[in-house]
């Protein structure tokens, strides 16, 4: 306890006296890379945790193997994490890094071939490897920190483990709390948020453990002012209204408890998953359960039961997961089934990238289903949203009788970003089962002519009496013998889509409502989007943006608003074909999804700019494109 | 008065519910068809038990069966090939308070089915199952069903099929968690009243396979069984289903075969000389799922209220 006060003392006159270096910035990126297992993630999660409580505006992003556990000093086996922050809010994880702390030098050889960093960027580096036992080790060491340095990076060795091992045994448990440190003491932060922050992540361990990593949090700032020639200030936000901060898989799984739902049925997959896990966790405590079915198809089954009998159920899946699940979303559209189901889209066709970014699922949504199966199709483009769409979705899947497929993303999932503190509304949460008696002169599809909409009878509803069925069916949800009820039933359904879209306004134009260029996009672009539209605009570039949270119904207002541009592109982390010249050309090029959509709803030629790397599409290049598109040096 | 003590209450039920109260559409299957029987059956069920027919749920998959629910006025789900059952097993996840029945066939069940069915075993949940079991693809005429004997001629096996067929009762009874399995025939209607009821009667998921005559695809299957009862062996115990005298008086092979036996009941329901009818294996000490699913409910909006905020708590910076 006294080594602890010591230090203390002697931050306290470091700090004091050695703030003039620090340089103030607007924002910064920061990345913490390791092999997996190292705990970069968590001290990643702490300094941005720490930052948004310093009111910076801050965007975590994981950055993830594909294997569970892939080889030691393995290019393919970068493990961390990216931080972003900055003095106002922020919206994606950016363009390149600029201070990197890696713990082996073979991980960053991954981030360089995806363009993570630049010349400029600073590398801190474990250099236990320089002294290694195997001298092949040293070798591959030694080449790296010159070829990083050929680079243009700037590279600081530093002696990672050896300063962990003057306050622990093994300095691989607890080495990323003091690179937290270290970052704590390159960004000045607050050292009582920081201690407290710790507390919070080890709040399941004991006194000793936590005593110790505050220890190491301590010496590795200590580190950072005593040995470091640089400093950084990014000046906090004015904003100082109450907030949360937490990823999109989790502010999923919030949405679900704020909507009152009582039933999340899943089957375990990535990048999905960890939104049950944080249900599994804390669902009981508000009157649901998770349900792990045996399948995807079990697990939408179950989720329609419980919907059919009167609670409301959510299921949370990814693309192969939503592939297995068509079948009975189709019943659930034709037997008006209440249901939200959230699609956090990973890279695809089949299998696919796991862990890695991509928007593909937006043609499958509309239409991946036999026959004609409408049905609301939304997407979140914030955290905020991942929250407040459950709600939402929840509330439009039981006012239209019918599922509603809410679309996020693996950037999405696992990016963490502050975001104003929900304030509990009663209307979100789904009204208790009502059991009173059915007017026996009401039947179960008594669809209204003017917008399809028909009220539901729930089990255990005297005189409510129908079997639901998956068949085409009349009004009485008898069985349609007869074809020409299939029209009528169809006509109906989809007559509820246009009754929504008639309440939907039309989407808000980032910018002028006119001039040469309009960007479109959809789901977890929209930070990198607006960012760098904004910053085009500033150099006085005529472009603006619009951002669509609803794909069906399209939001109204288009074909007008398309009009008033010269051109109309949107930018999605899909596949689309790029034009060649030979093989691909305009008559045969396969476009990107919200294009190829666009197109066919708004008879607008509209182009695409797409790619399918796994990584969320960067403010700095979609920068380029606008230029490019409007002759901008 | 009359021998009657003064406090003596006479309970006389608000509504009393008769067959025809039950009585849905009127049934499409063939005549002769072996499902008639069990809807009468279970119609009469419905009655003795005064189950109310609002609280009463029939889940189906796809197939003749699976038309069951139709034709019952309770509510119905009429779903997808294979997937009675986890529909059925989330409408009962929550809903404790609803009698829930699934109807499903040979094909639904053992094959497109297959998944779900093991794990619907093990969930244990409070669900009466009626496997309508007639050996071939009824709806879609004549295809060989995983329970088609070898050698069954069908439109995708017309040489005769050349598997050997799926027993669904060692497999269920191969599957943890198993909780109560029988066997029951259609034409021993009170036989199939016995089962069903007692099925009905049991806490958990109770399985009952009925040998059932599809006349127009397979017409042949059940005939000696039909016809001879000494190709049958009637289970009896006390601990099992109790059965009017005059019944067993029909069948010349009775075995006492111990209800709680698991091993016994394997090999019983293995056995191909004879093909057991009663109950096999019933065990009450499983816990349900279904109790798992009921133990959080009816949470006010003041609650869930305060279970929002304790996690934003959580997570506020």
């Amino acid at each position: 306890m006294k080594v602890v006060m010591s230090i203390k003392n002697i931050l306290s006159k470091v700090t004091s006296s050695d703030s003039g270096k620090a340089v103030t910035l607007d924002e910064h990126i920061i990345e913490i890379v390791s092999d997996s297992g190292e705990g970069a993630q968590k001290a990643g999660q702490s300094f941005g945790a720490l930052c948004a409580k310093m009111n910076n505006g801050t965007w975590t992003v994981e950055i993830i193997p594909a294997e569970v556990k892939p080889p030691a000093r393995s290019k393919a086996g970068a493990s961390g994490i990216r931080i972003r922050i900055g003095s106002k809010a922020v919206t994606n994880m950016g363009d390149e890094a600029n201070v990197v702390i890696a713990f082996n030098e073979q991980v960053l050889y991954g981030r360089i071939d995806q363009k993570a960093y630049k010349a400029g960027t600073i590398l801190l580096l474990e250099n236990k490897w320089a002294t290694h036992i195997d001298p092949e080790i040293v070798s591959q060491y030694t080449q790296a920190v010159e070829e990083f340095r050929t680079m243009g990076m700037i590279v600081h060795e530093i002696p990672m483990e050896e300063e962990c091992q003057k306050i622990v045994e093994n300095p691989a448990l607890g080495k990323n709390m003091w690179v937290l440190g270290l970052l704590c003491g390159i960004y000045d932060r607050d050292m009582s948020i920081a201690e407290a922050q710790i507390k919070h992540t080890f709040s399941k361990k004991s006194a000793n453990v936590i005593e110790k990593n505050i220890n190491l949090l301590n010496a590795g700032r200590q580190y950072a002012v005593t040995h470091l020639d640089f400093q950084y200030n990014i000046p906090p936000g004015s904003d100082t209204s109450p907030k949360v901060v937490m990823n999109g898989n989790e502010a999923i799984g919030m949405g679900t408890i704020a909507a009152g739902i009582e039933v999340c049925s899943m089957y375990p997959i990535t990048p999905a998953t960890s939104a049950s896990h944080y249900l599994a966790e804390f669902f009981e405590s508000a009157g649901g359960l998770v349900h792990q079915a045996e399948d995807e198809i079990a697990a939408i089954g179950f989720a329609i039961g419980a919907s059919y009998a009167g609670k409301t159920a959510i299921t949370i899946t990814s693309g192969p997961g939503m592939a297995l699940k068509t079948e009975f979303l189709g019943l659930a559209v034709m037997a008006e089934v209440p249901l939200v189901i959230v699609d956090v889209q990973r890279g695809g066709p089949s299998t696919g990238l796991p862990t890695k970014v991509e928007q593909s699922d937006l043609l499958y949504a509309l239409y991946g289903q036999p026959g004609d199966a409408p049905k609301i199709v939304m997407a979140a483009s914030t955290i905020e949203e991942c929250f407040h769409f459950v709600i939402v979705a929840r509330q439009l899947a039981e006012a239209f009788r019918m599922p509603v497929i809410l679309l996020t993303d693996a950037n999405l999932a696992t990016g963490v970003q502050p975001f104003p503190r929900p304030e509990f509304n009663p209307d979100w949460v789904a009204p208790p089962v009502d059991q009173s008696p059915w007017n026996p002169e009401v039947r179960p599809y008594q669809w209204d002519p003017g917008t399809g909409l028909s009220p539901r009878p729930i089990p255990g509803q005297k005189n409510g009496m129908y079997t639901l069925t998956g068949l085409a069916h009349d009004s009485n949800s008898k069985v349609a013998y007869d074809a020409a009820i299939n029209q009528v039933s169809s006509d109906n359904r989809s007559r509820k889509i246009a009754t929504f879209r008639s309440s939907l306004k039309p989407p808000v134009v980032m910018g002028n409502d006119e001039g040469d260029l309009l960007i479109v996009g959809w789901g977890s672009t929209r930070g990198a989007i607006e960012e760098a539209v904004g910053k085009v605009q500033k150099m006085g570039g005529r472009v603006s943006s619009i951002h669509l949270r609803f794909l069906s119904p399209i939001e109204p207002g288009l074909p007008e608003l398309f009009k008033r541009f010269k051109k109309i592109m949107t930018v999605e982390n899909n596949y689309g074909d790029k034009l060649d010249g030979s093989i691909i050309t305009s008559e045969n090029r396969r476009y990107s999804q919200l294009a190829w959509y666009l197109r066919a709803q708004t008879l607008t030629d509209v182009d695409f700019y797409s790619n399918v790397h796994g990584q969320p599409i960067r403010p700095g290049s979609i920068v380029n494109l606008i230029k490019q598109e409007l002759g901008i040096s | 008065m009359f021998g009657l003590s003064e406090d003596c209450i006479l309970e006389v039920p608000e509504e009393y519910y008769t067959l025809k109260d039950y009585e849905g559409n009127v049934p499409r299957w063939c005549p002769g068809c072996g499902d008639n029987t069990v809807l009468t059956v279970i119609q009469r069920l419905c009655r003795d038990r005064q189950l109310p027919p609002e609280k009463t749920v029939f889940v189906s998959g796809i197939g003749c069966s699976s038309r069951f629910p139709h034709y019952m006025k309770t509510y119905g789900f009429h779903g997808l090939h294979g997937r009675a059952f986890p529909v059925a097993e989330g409408i009962k996840f929550r809903r404790p308070d609803l009698h829930v029945f699934v109807a499903t066939g040979d094909g639904d069940c053992c094959s497109i089915g297959a998944g779900h069915w093991v794990h619907a075993v093990r969930y244990n949940m409070d669900l009466t199952v009626m496997l309508l079991d007639n050996e071939i693809y009824g709806l879609t005429k004549k295809q060989t069903s995983p329970t088609s004997r070898i050698g069954t001629k069908s439109n995708t096996h017309p040489k005769g099929s050349i598997l050997p067929a799926i027993n669904p009762l060692t497999t269920t009874l191969g599957i943890s968690n198993v909780s109560f399995v029988a066997q029951t025939a259609d034409w021993n209607p009170p036989h199939m009243y016995a089962t069903l009821m007692a099925a009905h009667e049991h806490k958990g998921f109770s399985f009952v396979r009925i040998l059932q005559r599809c006349p127009h695809f397979n017409a042949d299957a059940f005939e000696t069984l039909a016809h001879d009862a000494d190709a049958s062996l009637l289970l009896r115990h006390q601990k099992g289903i109790q059965m009017d005298a005059a019944l067993e008086k029909r069948y010349p092979n009775i075995l006492e075969h111990d209800p709680s036996d698991l091993n016994k009941a394997r090999e019983v329901a293995g056995r191909e000389d004879k093909i057991p009818l009663g109950l096999l294996y019933q065990n009450t000490s499983n816990a349900c799922y279904n109790d798992y699913g009921a133990h959080n409910m009816g949470f006010t909006i003041e609650q869930k209220k305060e279970a929002l905020n304790r996690q934003l708590d959580r997570y506020a910076v």
